[in-house]
């Protein structure tokens, strides 16, 4: 692999080139499937509630199971190929380590399917001690071990590819701050406007998902040990305060692993250069830290929780929302104004990720504010605010950046997106706005989240977003078809001129 | 609260997409960055100073009084109500099914197995009051009663396969 930097860029021969090319796209199309899979499976469960699919309470609970650990895991590995796909461009990254993680996270994924639908497990992604050990005889201690080591197995993966991006980064930036753009942002060093946003993003990345996978394993290894030694008992409340440290890190990483596609591509589409600036350095600086310290809101309703937690919960949840309202947010909107963009898929699903991110966040800050959360705890408002910025805003990122590797840098060229793509598109929108509405409005009225069966009261709201979701998946699959019959042959994007 | 969360939700995301189609509406057309980059960034300082005066109004709008009752406290009888309830799986118990309204009722809750949500609905199926029922801590939620009347106990925390047949009442009666 070669390492010399040019004007920023790093030079690889064309093989490698090619080999990076087929493992994002490897990547991707796994993505696409899983997707399409998992939603197969939340809209059973939405159907299951609206009393249109009749399924038993231990199918619902293993199906509810996969879909949570299944969405979090996939959106984090293909958050991490649109990462790595940029990333690479800057700072030298090892192939086979990229394949060795995909490698370890199929591995992880057929462990925990074989757990569940085997082993009958049913303990939810969020297996809260002690439940996975108590099931009633549901399902076995087995299946649940099986289910802890394969997330494990897959934090162990991804811990291998961050560790590739620390050396990587190092390599080319000599320290972490440089590569965040601190000496800048503090005035040590001259600013530079064209530092890649990619790679203070790869950076922040880099840091909290490590930290965040480590805690994670410290849990699961803790649970596993209790599994096999009852008399290790665990704290439940310190358990609890890991595993969503653990999720919350996870998930979030997802959307600022795939957000660079925003940064890379709308200059692309708009003609106009993303520069970096001091507000852009301060803002990814705070959210290394916002981004670890905000995950007590989950436990609001853990009221020996302590006081200071709670309040700094709150107040870092709603700051930890001003960087994307302020910075990416408005920077994008900023670059699409008057730019003559031509919209094409990927620009459409770029700019419907901003608003999905962004909106989505309004339901979630509500959630996050102690006050609110004493009637939304655990109500489907929950599920209903991460739909919103998960659905209409890290998969649309995710697949902005597959249909630019789709189509090409310039997209559909000069014609009009393909009308599968164009269908696809608004049957995606519209289905998830009406999927996400039912939630939050299921939420407002108190229905419980993570119910098998519905009061009939409540039956109409689970109606209402099986619609939404059928719609959505009949946007993805439009998208998948597209992906498995165009992307394996599209040729590099990056050799197409930018418009 | 449920309804101001949803109408707080419906008018940023309808203000929202108000500023993504002024932009996109304009974004046929083609002009100079420069032209207008520089009065758009000014602005945003202004709508960064907006958004950090509203997060400090809300913060201390929603947090003073602070909305969690002290768990320190010693709760006592003449003032307060008292209710030991436990979560099972997949059932509850608690010491009294009977509480008056008007005078505040302290819940010790706690989990005897796995973690559960001991959740407080009203005959409108309104949740009303929560709390964690965990292992090994009690929970104490202070919760007083307007109405008198028929509430439900449901389950809010995932706790296996029959977390959904997790219920009990609880009769709300009018002081005398």
């Amino acid at each position: 692999m070669s390492t010399t930097t040019v004007s920023n860029k790093i030079s690889y021969s064309e093989a490698e080139n090619q080999g990076a090319l087929v493992a994002v796209k490897a990547h991707l199309i796994a993505a696409f499937l899983v997707f399409l899979l998992m939603m197969l499976a939340g809209a059973t469960l939405r159907a299951a509630q609206g009393n249109m699919a009749p399924i038993g309470a231990d199918v619902f609970y293993q199906f509810m199971t996969v879909h949570g650990a299944g969405m979090i895991g996939i959106a984090a590995i293909a958050g991490m190929a649109v990462l790595w796909y940029f990333l690479r461009q800057y700072v030298p990254l090892s192939t086979k380590i990229f394949w060795i993680n995909f490698g370890i996270f199929l591995t992880g994924v057929v462990i925990i399917l074989g757990s569940v639908f085997l082993g009958k497990y049913g303990g939810a992604w969020t297996f809260l001690y002690p439940l996975p050990g108590i099931s009633m005889g549901a399902w076995s201690t087995g299946a649940a071990a099986a289910f802890l080591l394969g997330l494990l197995i897959i934090g162990t993966g991804f811990l291998i590819l961050l560790l590739d991006f620390g050396r990587a980064i190092l390599s080319s930036y000599g320290s972490f701050g440089r590569a965040l753009g601190l000496p800048q942002l503090f005035g040590k060093e001259p600013l530079n406007p064209y530092h890649p946003a990619t790679v203070v993003a790869g950076t922040m990345v880099l840091i909290v998902d490590f930290i965040g996978i480590a805690a994670g394993a410290v849990v699961l290894v803790m649970m596993l040990v209790n599994l096999y030694n009852p008399e290790f008992k665990p704290d439940p409340l310190l358990v609890k305060n890991l595993i969503y440290f653990f999720g919350h890190v996870i998930i979030n990483v997802a959307i600022y692993s795939a957000v660079v596609a925003i940064y890379e591509l709308l200059p692309r589409y708009t003609g106009r250069p993303y520069k970096t600036s001091k507000v852009f350095y301060a803002a990814w600086f705070a959210i290394v830290f916002m981004v670890m310290s905000v995950y007590p809101h989950h436990l609001y309703m853990d009221f020996p929780m302590p006081k200071w937690a709670m309040i700094g919960a709150q107040i870092l949840s709603y700051g930890s929302g001003l960087p994307v309202m302020v910075v990416t947010g408005y920077g994008a909107l900023m670059l699409v104004y008057r730019s003559g963009i031509r919209w094409n898929t990927s620009a459409k699903l770029l700019m419907l990720s901003i608003f999905g991110w962004a909106a989505g966040g309004i339901p979630a800050v509500v959630d996050s504010m102690v006050s609110f959360n004493r009637v939304l705890h655990n109500t489907m408002w929950v599920p209903g605010h991460f739909h919103f910025y998960l659905l209409l805003g890290v998969l649309p990122m995710i697949f902005g950046f597959t249909f630019y590797l789709l189509n090409g840098a310039n997209g559909a060229q000069e014609e009009k997106p393909p009308l599968t793509e164009r269908l696809g598109f608004y049957s995606f929108v519209g289905g998830a706005l009406l999927f996400v509405g039912g939630f939050l409005a299921s939420g407002a009225s108190g229905i419980p989240r993570r119910w098998a069966v519905h009061l009939e009261e409540w039956v109409p709201y689970a109606q209402w977003s099986t619609l939404g979701a059928v719609l959505v998946i009949v946007g993805v699959l439009l998208f998948t078809l597209r992906v498995l019959t165009v992307l394996p042959k599209a040729p590099d994007p990056a050799l197409a001129p930018a418009h | 609260m449920q309804s101001i969360a949803s109408y707080i939700t419906l008018l940023g995301t309808v203000l929202l997409i108000g500023v993504f189609y002024f932009v996109i509406s304009n974004s046929k057309l083609q002009e100079e960055y420069s032209s207008f980059s520089k009065k758009w960034y000014s602005f945003r300082g202004k709508w960064f100073i907006f958004l950090i005066i509203l997060g400090t109004a809300l913060t201390l709008g929603t947090l003073i009084p602070f909305p969690i009752p002290s768990q320190a406290k010693v709760y006592s009888s003449d003032d307060y109500q008292q209710v030991d309830v436990s979560g099972h799986q997949w059932y509850w118990t608690m010491s009294t099914d009977t509480v008056v309204a008007g005078k505040p009722v302290e819940f010790r809750v706690i989990g005897a197995d796995v973690n559960h949500g001991f959740g407080v609905y009203n005959e409108d199926l309104e949740l009303v009051a929560q709390v964690q029922a965990m292992p090994d801590y009690t929970n104490k939620l202070i919760h007083t009663f307007d109405e008198p009347g028929k509430y439900r106990i449901f389950c809010l925390e995932y706790c296996g396969l029959a977390h959904h047949v997790m219920m009990s009442e609880l009769k709300v009666e009018a002081a005398n």
